[in-house]
């Protein structure tokens, strides 16, 4: 019986301390760039944009970043995208060769998110009409997307001038530059969209428990199809930045692997693959944990190649701390001290 | 217990055995004894302990207290491997062997004849074939996928292959729920063969037929508790539905008043001739406003098949649906919810409640599913609604934000009725209201069930505790073998009438 008391506080203790780990994770990642370059908090005004390592940070996260406001929804549901970087390479693809056409800029942005939402309503299709397995589902997209993309470049890299384009990533407002801008922008939109809404309470539902929430009339398969949509919507985002930023679409290379990263981000964030509570801003963090990560090791000076160990190692600590055995160690001592 | 066979027959002995689960006592001092060369039929409907007996002799589980002696030796089954060392043998109702390796594998995987440190696959074979003629299966060929074959065979052959493993004790477990008429009698002729082998076998079905068919005895078990050990033969088949049932002693005191008007106009739901072939035979069913209308049948006999019909998860393929004397099309829960029905499922939890969701999310759930995603109840709303719920239904929690898993089964099933009646329905679907929790809660459901009929709701209920369908029941229908064999209504609404409408032999 005291196990059935106890349980409920300690859930909403560790509840309370949810982000905790996260936030200290992120301080100490920031902590440790810090002593391997003293210069990193340092911000200098230029040309009325501001730079800086902690600029760079979220300007070269910015890819990942978005494709987690998107992937934490899909995971929430209990599903996974594995196509969101090759929806990246489409999205780019598509900009670049239109720009190229002659097309004003508000059309190419437009109808390289169009094509975005157009992988994920694909993929929300197979997932919640046909019921294939996420992973499976997406995968068929993660490989015949860049096939897509490579037809829609023809195969060659594409390389643009458009400055209207390049402002997307180049440019500055109040100061930030645009990729930290659209990054906040679709945050907020997101956060909006799920927490504004019914939405959030309806993904949480179906990830725990598509059945029940079906037998209570949840429409579980609009919701499906929508975080699928909201997923390839967020990647074709990114793979506009992305593009902007290197004024080319690279078929093969764009967004290649970047959504391991991203499913990274949103398991560093809390939320678990089996689907269920979500956090968008803890997801956001996540990458960014990431990203610092990865500019620390490069500022530090050591071989790039050791930050992929690096960040293993990290992750790994991350997911220990999370983990539900060290959880479970936890409420155990805790009964053991309420039982004595 | 009066022991009638001499005490030298007992193969397996089990003598007050217990098994505790969190919040329940599964088995509670149960006696159970099998001799060589017998049928014993174990019975009992959901949650009677059954199963849990099997997963403790064949080592799944270990018994909190008892003995089980195996020919008088104590034995302590600790998995499933150990089982078949102590000579307990389990065939399941979905085969648990590999159907894409070949007859002969299956039969000696693990324990295949060896020659040179190689499988010596000429002998596998050969002993493999002598085997399964030893069950009329002359025409098997060893060399063939296991899936090759039908159902039928294939549990032959794992029970060929349990019994091979020197089996004394042959457990079937629901053996013949996926078999047609002539499948099951070729079974029974194999369970006849080994019999006179003197090997005891447990046989567990839902099918009284079969019982009846095949068993020496006939042990019961109702609520994890012992409810007797009798010889088919001598066994009344009414006697034994009330075995599996149980009666009080006592007579049903305040019921509802079945002579309340009811009925007038049109009926608030109305279903003709509604059915799907292979799931449900056509039914009619009329339920009006302030209407408790029972159903009753044993495990299997399509209850839960006609709430889900009823609820549109399964598509009818015949009839028509009405509700106020329209016609409605059924295509999905959600069509459902929006004509006002609500649905308590028996299997509160994978079909119910969302466990890691508060009690309060829980309680909205259905309410904003039905609004839609874009016209959010705001926080202060769900709070309303989930406090007013946890007071009019006194839900035990100390607060709406608890999750719901962490509630008993009586508070869970009283979050699920919130849940309905949040969305003011016209037609409420309980399936088993009141299986798994409490004394106390169960009376305070049953009491809710006649409140709600009072306030004109028209109510179908699904229950296998027959004392309680009689007490709120304006009519009781019957359903066995996939289809509604008779309605009872008025004064013929008594326990008795029910167990005699669904032992009466198709």
């Amino acid at each position: 019986m005291t196990s059935l008391l106890t349980l409920p506080t300690s859930t909403r203790r560790l509840v309370g301390i949810k982000g905790i780990p996260q936030i200290i994770g992120l301080g100490l990642v920031l902590l440790i760039d810090w002593l391997v370059s003293p210069q990193f908090f340092t911000l200098r005004m230029q040309d009325g944009r501001l730079f800086g390592s902690l600029i760079d940070v979220l300007n070269r996260g910015a890819p990942v970043t978005l494709l987690s406001l998107g992937m934490v929804l899909v995971i929430a549901t209990g599903g996974i995208d594995l196509s969101v970087g090759a929806v990246i390479a489409i999205a780019g693809a598509t900009a670049a060769t239109l720009i190229n056409a002659g097309l004003p800029v508000v059309v190419v942005v437009a109808l390289a998110l169009a094509a975005g939402v157009a992988c994920g309503l694909w993929n929300g299709l197979l997932v919640s009409l046909m019921r294939i397995q996420p992973i499976v589902a997406t995968l068929t997209l993660m490989v015949a997307g860049r096939g897509v993309a490579q037809l829609i470049t023809e195969g060659r890299i594409i390389t643009f001038v458009d400055p209207h384009l390049a402002a997307i990533a180049g440019g500055s407002f109040l100061g930030l530059p645009m990729p930290v801008v659209i990054i906040i922008g679709m945050l907020a939109i997101t956060l909006l969209l799920v927490r504004a809404t019914a939405l959030g309470l309806l993904i949480e539902a179906v990830g725990i428990n598509r059945r029940s929430s079906a037998y209570a009339g949840v429409n579980t398969q609009m919701i499906i199809m929508l975080v699928y949509v909201w997923a390839g919507l967020c990647a074709a985002v990114a793979g506009v930045v992305l593009t902007a930023d290197i004024k080319a679409a690279d078929a093969n290379n764009a967004g290649l692997w970047m959504e391991l990263d991203a499913i990274l981000a949103v398991v560093i964030g809390g939320t678990s693959l089996l689907g269920g509570r979500f956090s968008v801003v803890m997801a956001v963090l996540g990458a960014l944990i990431i990203q610092a990560m990865n500019t620390g090791i490069l500022l530090s000076g050591f071989k790039p190649e050791l930050n992929l160990i690096v960040k293993s190692v990290v992750v790994l600590i991350i997911l220990f701390v999370q983990s539900p055995a060290l959880k479970g160690i936890y409420l155990h001592a805790r009964s053991r001290r309420i039982v004595s | 217990m009066a022991e009638t066979a001499p005490k030298g027959g007992a193969l397996l002995e089990i003598r007050g055995l217990v098994k505790r689960f969190p919040g329940v006592l599964a088995l509670d001092g149960v006696d159970f004894t099998l001799r060589a060369g017998e049928v014993h039929a174990l019975l009992g409907e959901n949650g009677a302990g059954k199963s849990t007996l099997i997963k403790i002799l064949t080592g799944v589980y270990w018994r909190d207290g008892g003995v089980i002696r195996l020919g008088g030796v104590d034995i302590t089954p600790r998995d499933v491997a150990d089982a078949q060392r102590l000579q307990i043998g389990a065939v399941f109702q979905e085969v648990n062997l590999l159907p894409n390796l070949s007859v002969a594998e299956n039969l000696f995987l693990g324990r295949q004849p060896v020659r040179y440190g190689l499988v010596d696959n000429r002998k596998m074979r050969q002993r493999a074939a002598e085997i399964l003629s030893g069950y009329g299966l002359q025409e098997i060929d060893p060399a063939a996928a296991l899936g090759s074959y039908s159902v039928a065979i294939q549990q032959v052959i794992a029970i060929a292959r349990a019994v091979d493993l020197s089996a004394k004790v042959l457990i079937l477990d629901e053996p013949t729920a996926s078999l047609d008429h002539q499948e099951v009698e070729m079974l029974f002729q194999v369970m006849r063969d080994l019999k006179g082998r003197g090997i005891g076998i447990i046989f567990i079905t839902h099918f009284l037929d079969q019982v009846y068919a095949v068993s020496d005895r006939i042990t019961v078990l109702r609520n994890g508790q012992l409810v007797g050990e009798r010889i088919a033969a001598e066994l009344p088949r009414l006697d034994l539905v009330a075995m599996m049932l149980g009666r009080a002693l006592v007579t049903e005191g305040a019921g509802v008043s079945r002579d309340r008007p009811i009925g007038t106009g049109a009926p608030v739901v109305g279903f003709k001739g509604y059915g799907k072939s292979r799931y449900l035979a056509p039914f009619d069913l009329e339920v009006h406003a302030g209407e408790v209308v029972g159903m009753v049948g044993l495990l299997g006999s399509g209850r839960t098949e006609t709430a889900k019909m009823v609820f549109g998860l399964e598509r009818a393929e015949s009839g028509s649906a009405a509700v106020d004397g329209q016609q409605v099309h059924l295509r999905s829960p959600r069509d459902a919810v929006r004509l006002g029905f609500g649905y308590c499922p028996e299997d509160r939890k994978n079909e119910g409640i969302i466990g890691e969701l508060s009690v309060r999310e829980n309680i909205i759930l259905a309410l904003q599913a039905r609004r839609g995603w874009l016209r959010p109840l705001s926080f202060r709303e769900q709070e309303a609604i989930a406090q007013a719920f946890i007071k009019r239904l006194d839900i035990r929690t100390p607060d709406a934000d608890r999750p719901v898993q962490f509630l008993s089964g009586g508070n869970q099933q009283k979050v699920l009725l919130a849940r309905w009646l949040a969305t003011e329905p016209r037609f409420l679907i309980l399936d088993e209201p009141t299986r798994g929790i409490d004394v106390g809660a169960h009376a305070e459901i049953i009491r809710l069930i006649d409140h709600l009929c009072a306030e004109g709701l028209a109510m179908l209920v699904i229950s296998s505790e027959l004392e309680e369908i009689v007490a709120y029941s304006h009519r009781v229908l019957v359903m066995r073998d996939h289809r509604q064999v008779g309605t009872l209504t008025g004064a013929e609404v008594t326990v008795d009438g029910i167990m005699a409408t669904i032992a009466a032999s198709a």
